[in-house]
């Protein structure tokens, strides 16, 4: 069986990856847990691009995952100043806790 | 199979391990610490596809700066309790579980009923490879992509001004 490495097993494999932190954010109740699985949609999301980047011989796609990482990169910065702040004000972590709409 | 289908084999492996052990474990920081690895994983998929510049930032970046915020904040936040997981899964826990599995179905469908070669060959060459070396990038980033990377710059600007805003503990 002739088994050469392509496009399509980067594809499947960052979309395995993606699911894995879509579960992550839709089952997990810890705000930094929910976090860090979209850090790992986010990083997959950069697979794909530049699998086809290398595939198409084009840089673009690299180019345009560079400035994914930067907005990654300023995501973790805010998002962990608002973990904090909802600490501070809940003194936990559970987005259960974050239901003040509701009541 | 070559050399490459086999690392890629075991470097999937284990990515894809580690980003199951990242959203099932308890205790956040054991997710972080197999976060690195998937992290580590990444790089090595970004040095095969030639992306070489990348990968080096993504283990700057990512496993070391974002993670090591990530174990910042875990140590600041003094985390007495795990996040509890008894008490049965919720309806929406189960919900997630069945909307992630559709997702996953539908994504995975894409490739299995396709006609033809399923798997289309990388061009050959030395010149795909060439591609992703930072002097490439570099002189692409500043002569066709010079506006988005100064508006970048800018939205970094604003995340650290919005993040010392709002981690100040004494507000006026």
């Amino acid at each position: 069986m002739e088994l050469t490495l392509g496009l399509n097993h980067y594809l499947i494999l960052a979309a395995m990856l993606f699911c894995i932190g879509v579960m992550g954010v839709l089952t997990r109740r810890n705000i930094l847990v929910i976090f860090m699985s979209v850090e790992l949609m986010l990083n997959s999301a950069n697979l794909t691009l530049i699998a086809f980047s290398h595939y198409l011989m084009n840089a673009t796609g690299m180019v345009f995952t560079f400035f994914t990482l930067t907005v990654a990169a300023a995501e973790v910065g805010v998002g962990l100043a608002i973990v904090i702040t909802i600490f501070r004000n809940t003194e936990s972590l559970d987005i259960r806790k974050l239901n003040l709409l509701k009541n | 199979m070559d050399s490459q289908t086999i690392v890629f084999a075991i470097i999937a492996l284990i990515s894809l391990f580690s980003g199951i052990m990242v959203v099932t474990r308890k205790n956040p920081v054991y997710s972080i610490l197999y976060l690195v690895l998937t992290f580590f994983c990444f790089a090595g998929f970004y040095v095969m596809l030639g992306a070489t510049f990348l990968a080096a930032i993504q283990i700057l970046v990512y496993a070391g700066a974002i993670m090591v915020l990530f174990l910042f904040v875990i140590m600041m936040l003094n985390l007495r309790e795990p996040e509890k997981m008894e008490g049965g899964t919720s309806f929406f826990q189960t919900l997630g579980f069945i909307v992630a599995g559709g997702f996953a179905i539908l994504l995975l469908a894409f490739f299995v009923g396709k006609p033809g070669p399923g798997v289309p060959p990388f061009p050959p060459g030395d010149a795909a490879y060439a591609l992703g070396d930072a002097k490439q990038l570099g002189t692409l980033l500043f002569t066709d992509f010079v506006f988005p990377f100064e508006i970048a710059g800018i939205l970094l600007l604003a995340a650290v001004i919005g993040a010392v805003a709002l981690a100040k503990r004494d507000r006026a």
